[in-house]
C-alpha cells in the first residue's frame, strides 16, 4: 500500500489520471494513539468505497495516493535499512512528500504528567534510541499537513481511554492541537468519530477530502465539533426504525424484546450518529435498530456521560412517561385503522359477475 | 526453557536491528534483535510495546455491567472476544444463566469472528510475507523454483503452479488478495446479524443478548455460511500446497520460529446444555465446550480442566514499567471451591504504571509476564496465534463429536457438507511435529474450516430453538454487592480470561488477559523470554538479501505467524566482527546503541 507497491501508483496512471498535473497524495496514519487498531480494522470493511476502491483510484477524478498505513502496509524493513516503514514518516516531517494527510487513530496521552518514559510511541528516535512519543509526531507532522484527520472517538474526542480515573490524562486530536487549529491549506482538524467508526462513514470523508484536494469539491463541510455534517447531523433516533414504538408508548422491558428500548439504556434521542438509519455494514447490523442500546460511542461526552450504560437515561424517563399516555391512545385508533386496512376490498371473489365498479359493454 | 541470551557488547560483532513498529500486525510492536549474520541466525531478541492505556486503572469503581461494553475497546480486531468474556465473567458473578438460544447466537457470532479474522489476517497480513512480490525480493531463488514446482491441489484451487499461488497474493492486483478482503467483508455481516455490529458489538449483555431471534437471522447466517464453507474448500488446499512448499524449496525451514511446545488454550463456545457458568461446575462444563481448553507441554496434555488452569496463571514483572504489588491488598485469598489463590494470580493484581526510559538490560516494555505455574516451573506459555493450541488441545483431549468436527485423540476431523459447485469434502489436521511459524499458518487455516463446521452446528441448534417457538434470548439478573467471576474463552489469538472482584456493588478488582501479552511478553524475574523473544532467537535466516539491503522477512514470518496484536521491536548483529555501522540506528540494546 505505498507508491513501491506495484499497483497503486500504476493503475491509478492508466486510469488516465494526470500524472503530472496532480501530486501524488501521501497518507500517513498513525494508528499508536492509545487506541485498539478498531478504526483501521473497521475501514477494511467499507465497501461504498472499499479501500482497494480508493487506493486504485477506481472513482473517476481521485488524485493519486500512497498510502502509509501500518495494518496493511507491504513495507516491513529494520530501521534505517531497505524498506522501512516509518521512513515515510520522517520524509513527511522533511518536506519531501507533499501533499501529505496526517490520519490519527487512538487518543493522545498527556506526556507532560509523568518524569520520564513514554504512554505511547511510533517508531525510534535515531539521536536517543527511545520511542518517539505519538504527541511528538503529532507537533511534527500537524504543521506540514494538508489536513488531519482524527479516526474514531478516541482520536476525536479521547473516548474510552479518556474515562474519569484513567492514568494517562488522555485526549483528543482537537483538544491537543486546539479546536481552532487549521492545517496551512487552512482546512480545521476533520473529525470522524465512532467506536469504532462506521466503515463507510470513514471511506466517504476520506474520499471527499481527496476530492476536495483535487481541486473538485469545496471545504468539507463540518459542524461545530468538527464532524462531516451530511453524516452526523441527524440523531440515532431519528434514523431508528425501533421510533414508531417509541411514538406508541411501547417500550422493551427485557433486552430481546422487539420494541423501544430507552428504559433499558438506549441513549438514541439525544446521540448524532448515522447507524440505524445506514446499517453496520451493507445495510447489515447496527445498534438500537437491531437490539443493541446506543451508548452514545460517537459523542464527545463518551463515556462517562452515559455511564451507567445498562440504565435508563435521566432524561428518557419523563418524555417516555408521556409517549406512554399519548401512545396508549394511538395505539388504540391505529389498532382500529389497521384491522380494515387488514382486509381486502369485497370485489376480490368469484362469481359470475364482476363487483369492481366496472360496466362490461357486453 | 530457551537458554539465556548472551550478554550485549560482548564484542561479537552481532549485528544490532529493530523492526519498529512493524507492520501488518493488530497495534504497534516494535521487535528488536542481535544478528549473526555469519552463523545467519538471531541471537537475542527483545519485544516491545510502546502503547499504555490502563484498562484495569480506570475501571475501579465503575459498575460492573459496563465491563463487557469498555473491555471491548481493549482490541480493534477481537474486541467482541472481549465482550463476551467479560459477558462470560459477569454471568458467573450475577449467577445467571442465559437461555439456550442466546449461546447459540453467541457462539455464531464469535465463529464469524474466527471465520473474519483469520482470514484478513492469513490472507491480507501474513499472506504477504509469502506473496510473489516478497519472495521475490527476499528469496530470488525459492521464487524461480516455485515458478517450475506445480501445485499438488491445483484441481482445487486452480493455481496451476506455486508461483502462481504467490501472485495471487501480491497486494491489491493479486486476485486472491483482492477475494479475501471480500471474503472479510460478508463474515463480517454474519458477525453483526449475530452481535449487532463490528467489532464492538453491541447487542451482547451479560444474562444474553438483544438479538431477535428469527427464521431471517439463521437464513441470513446460513446461506453466507455455505459460501464460506465452499471458499475453504480452496483454501484449505491452497495453503497446504504453499507452506509444505517451503519445506521443500527451503531445507531446515521448520527451524523458523520454532520454538519448545508450550501451548495454553482456554477453550471456546459453551455448550448451554451443560455450561451453567457456576465456578464450582467449571471443570465440567469447561471440557464440554467445543473447542476443548488444555495446556500441552512437550506434546503432553497437562491439563483439560478450567480450574486447574485458573488456580495456575500467575502474572511476573522483570521487564516491565510496573511496581509490583507485593505487600497490597489481596482480593482473593479463596476460590468459590475453598483452592488457595496465589497472590499473583490475576484476582489479586494491582496495576502500578511506572513510566520510565527504555532499558533493555532492565525494563523495556508495557507488557508484563504472564506464566502458567505448574507446580515446579513457571511456564512461559505461547498460543502459536491461537489456532495450533486450540487445535492441539481438543486433538489431545478427544472430546469433541459433533459429526462436522470429531476429535480423534491425535487429530481433528473436519467435515464440511456439499456447497454450490463442490462435494463434501474432509479436512483432516493432525498434530505437527513442530510449534513453528509454518505449521501456526497453517493451523490457521484448518480452523477456518472448523470455525465454519462448529457453527454450522450452532445454526442448526439455534434454528432448533426457533422452530420450536423458544425465542428468549435474555435472562434477567440482579448484581451482588460482594462477588468474583471469571470467563474463559479463546480470543481469535489464543488464551483469553477476565477475572473480576466485586464490592459494594462497584468493580473492585478487573484483570483481562488476552493471547498477546503472553505471547509478547518479556523476561520475566526468572529472566525467562517471551514467546517472541524465544521464537526468534531460535530463527535461522535463509534470506539471500546482504545485510545492507537485509529485510528480515525470515523473522517477520516467525513473528506474525503468532499473529501479535501489539507494539514490538527486533534488533539483530552481523557475525564476522564487522558491524555494519550504517545500517542500524541506536536503539537502546545494550552497548550496541550508538
Amino acid at each position: 500500500m505505498t507508491e513501491a507497491t506495484p499497483g497503486t501508483v500504476g493503475a491509478a496512471d492508466a486510469d488516465g489520471a494526470p500524472a503530472d498535473e496532480t501530486p501524488t497524495i501521501h497518507i500517513l496514519w498513525i494508528n499508536a494513539g492509545l487506541s485498539c487498531d478498531g478504526d483501521s480494522v473497521a475501514l477494511t470493511a467499507a465497501m461504498q468505497p472499499s479501500i482497494e476502491e480508493i487506493v486504485l483510484g477506481v472513482l473517476p477524478g481521485l488524485p493519486k495516493i500512497a498510502v502509509h498505513w501500518p495494518l496493511i502496509d507491504f513495507e516491513c524493513g529494520p530501521i534505517g535499512g531497505s524498506d522501512t516503514f516509518i521512513e515515510w514518516f520522517f520524509k513527511g516531517e522533511r518536506g519531501e512528500i507533499d501533499p501529505f494527510v496526517l490520519v490519527v487513530e487512538g487518543s493522545i496521552p498527556n506526556e507532560a504528567i509523568k518524569p520520564e518514559g513514554y504512554w505511547c510511541g511510533f517508531g525510534d528516535n535515531p539521536e536517543t534510541g527511545q520511542p518517539i512519543t505519538t504527541s511528538e509526531w503529532i507537533d511534527r507532522l500537524a504543521p506540514k499537513a494538508l489536513a488531519v484527520v482524527a479516526i474514531g472517538t478516541c482520536a476525536t474526542y479521547g473516548g474510552i481511554h479518556a474515562m474519569a480515573g484513567n492514568p494517562t490524562g488522555a485526549m483528543g486530536v482537537p483538544d491537543y492541537l486546539g479546536w481552532d487549529w487549521k492545517s496551512h491549506a487552512g482546512i480545521p482538524i476533520v473529525c470522524v468519530p465512532g467506536c469504532p467508526i462506521q466503515p463507510d462513514n470513514f471511506s466517504e470523508t476520506l474520499t471527499y477530502l481527496l476530492y476536495q484536494a483535487a481541486g473538485s469539491a469545496p471545504m468539507i463541510p463540518l459542524d461545530d465539533k468538527l464532524r462531516p455534517t451530511w453524516l452526523f447531523g441527524a440523531t440515532v433516533h431519528e434514523g431508528c426504525d425501533r421510533a414508531g414504538y417509541y411514538e406508541q408508548g411501547q417500550f422493551a422491558l427485557s433486552y430481546d424484546s422487539p420494541t423501544c428500548l430507552v428504559k433499558l439504556g438506549c441513549w438514541g434521542p439525544v446521540v448524532k450518529c448515522n447507524v440505524p438509519k445506514r446499517g453496520w455494514m451493507n445495510g447489515i447490523g447496527g445498534c438500537p435498530n437491531v437490539g443493541g442500546i446506543c451508548i452514545a460511542c460517537t459523542m464527545p461526552g463518551f463515556p462517562d456521560k452515559f455511564m451507567p450504560f445498562m440504565d435508563e437515561p435521566p432524561g428518557a424517563k419523563v418524555s417516555s412517561n408521556a409517549s406512554g399516555a399519548y401512545g396508549a391512545v394511538v395505539r388504540k385508533l391505529r389498532s382500529i385503522t389497521a384491522r380494515t386496512v387488514d382486509k381486502e376490498p369485497k370485489w376480490r371473489s368469484t362469481g359470475d359477475r364482476i363487483t369492481t365498479g366496472y360496466r362490461p359493454p357486453w | 526453557m530457551a537458554p539465556k541470551t548472551k550478554a550485549a557488547g560482548d564484542g561479537t560483532g552481532l549485528v544490532e536491528m529493530a523492526w519498529d513498529p512493524i507492520t501488518r500486525i493488530v497495534g504497534s510492536l516494535g521487535i528488536h534483535t542481535k544478528i549473526d549474520f555469519k552463523q545467519k541466525r538471531v541471537a537475542e531478541c527483545y519485544s516491545t510495546s510502546s502503547v499504555f492505556r490502563g484498562y484495569s486503572v480506570f475501571m475501579r469503581g465503575k459498575d460492573p455491567r459496563d465491563a463487557h461494553f469498555i473491555t471491548s475497546r481493549i482490541c480493534g480486531i477481537c474486541g467482541d472476544n472481549h465482550a463476551t468474556c467479560s459477558v462470560y465473567a459477569q454471568n458467573m458473578a450475577y449467577g445467571v444463566k442465559p437461555p439456550h438460544l442466546a449461546e447459540w447466537i453467541i457462539n455464531l457470532g464469535e465463529s464469524a469472528e474466527y471465520m473474519f479474522d483469520h482470514n484478513i489476517f492469513q490472507e491480507n497480513l501474513v499472506g504477504v510475507d509469502y506473496c510473489e512480490k516478497m519472495v521475490k525480493e527476499t528469496n530470488p531463488g525459492v521464487l524461480e523454483l516455485a515458478e517450475r514446482t506445480e501445485a499438488p491441489h491445483a484441481a482445487e484451487h486452480g493455481y496451476r503452479t506455486i508461483a502462481d499461488i504467490m501472485r495471487s497474493l501480491n497486494p491489491l492486483e493479486g486476485e486472491f488478495y483482492r477475494e479475501a478482503l471480500q471474503v472479510s467483508r460478508y463474515t463480517r455481516e454474519m458477525f453483526c446479524l449475530m452481535e449487532g455490529r463490528h467489532v464492538h458489538p453491541s447487542t451482547l449483555y451479560p444474562g444474553g443478548v438483544g438479538t431477535i431471534a428469527s427464521v431471517q437471522l439463521f437464513t441470513d447466517y446460513l446461506s453466507r455460511l455455505m459460501r464460506y464453507v465452499e471458499f475453504m474448500k480452496r483454501v484449505v488446499p491452497l495453503h497446504d500446497d504453499l507452506f509444505d512448499f517451503f519445506y521443500e524449496a527451503l531445507p531446515g525451514y521448520e527451524e523458523v520460529g520454532r520454538r519448545r511446545v508450550l501451548l495454553g488454550c482456554w477453550g471456546a463456545l459453551n455448550d448451554p446444555e451443560y455450561c451453567d457458568f457456576t465456578y464450582a461446575n467449571m471443570s465440567d462444563w469447561g471440557r464440554r465446550m467445543f473447542v476443548t481448553p488444555g495446556i500441552i507441554v512437550d506434546g503432553k496434555l497437562v491439563t483439560n480442566d478450567l480450574t486447574d488452569i485458573n488456580l495456575g496463571i500467575r502474572i511476573l514483572l522483570g521487564s516491565s514499567y510496573y511496581e509490583d504489588w507485593q505487600g497490597q491488598e489481596q482480593f482473593v485469598t479463596h476460590d468459590p471451591l475453598g483452592n488457595p489463590v496465589d497472590p499473583r494470580h490475576p484476582w489479586n493484581q494491582h496495576t502500578i504504571p511506572a513510566p520510565q526510559k527504555r532499558d533493555f538490560d532492565d525494563k523495556y516494555s508495557w507488557v508484563m509476564s504472564p506464566r502458567w505455574f505448574d507446580g515446579k516451573d513457571h511456564l512461559a506459555l505461547d498460543t502459536g496465534g491461537g489456532p495450533i493450541a486450540r487445535l492441539w488441545s481438543t486433538a489431545l483431549s478427544g472430546l469433541v463429536d459433533i459429526g462436522y468436527v470429531k476429535a480423534t485423540g491425535h487429530s481433528v476431523v473436519i467435515n464440511l457438507p456439499r456447497s454450490m459447485t463442490k462435494p463434501e469434502t474432509t479436512f483432516e489436521w493432525k498434530i505437527p511435529k513442530w510449534s513453528n511459524a509454518l505449521e501456526r499458518n497453517r493451523a490457521r487455516t484448518y480452523f477456518q474450516a472448523y470455525s465454519a463446521a462448529v457453527a454450522l452446528h450452532f445454526a442448526e441448534k439455534g434454528l432448533e430453538e426457533v422452530r420450536a417457538g423458544r425465542t428468549q434470548t435474555w435472562e434477567k439478573f440482579e448484581v451482588p454487592d460482594e462477588g468474583i467471576g471469571v470467563g474463559f474463552t479463546e480470543a481469535v489469538r489464543g488464551v483469553l480470561s477476565h477475572h473480576m472482584v466485586i464490592r459494594d456493588g462497584k468493580i473492585a478488582n478487573y484483570h483481562p488477559y488476552p493471547p498477546t501479552p503472553w505471547n509478547a511478553s518479556t523476561r520475566d524475574t526468572f529472566g525467562t523470554p517471551g514467546p517472541y523473544e524465544d521464537a526468534v532467537q531460535n530463527t535461522p535466516i535463509f534470506e539471500e538479501n546482504t545485510p545492507e539491503n537485509f529485510k528480515g522477512i525470515d523473522i517477520m514470518r516467525a513473528v506474525r505467524s503468532f499473529d501479535p496484536c501489539l507494539p514490538c521491536g527486533v534488533h539483530m548483529y552481523v557475525g564476522g566482527g564487522k558491524t555494519v555501522k550504517s545500517m542500524h540506528v541506536p536503539t537502546g540494546l545494550s552497548g550496541l546503541g550508538g
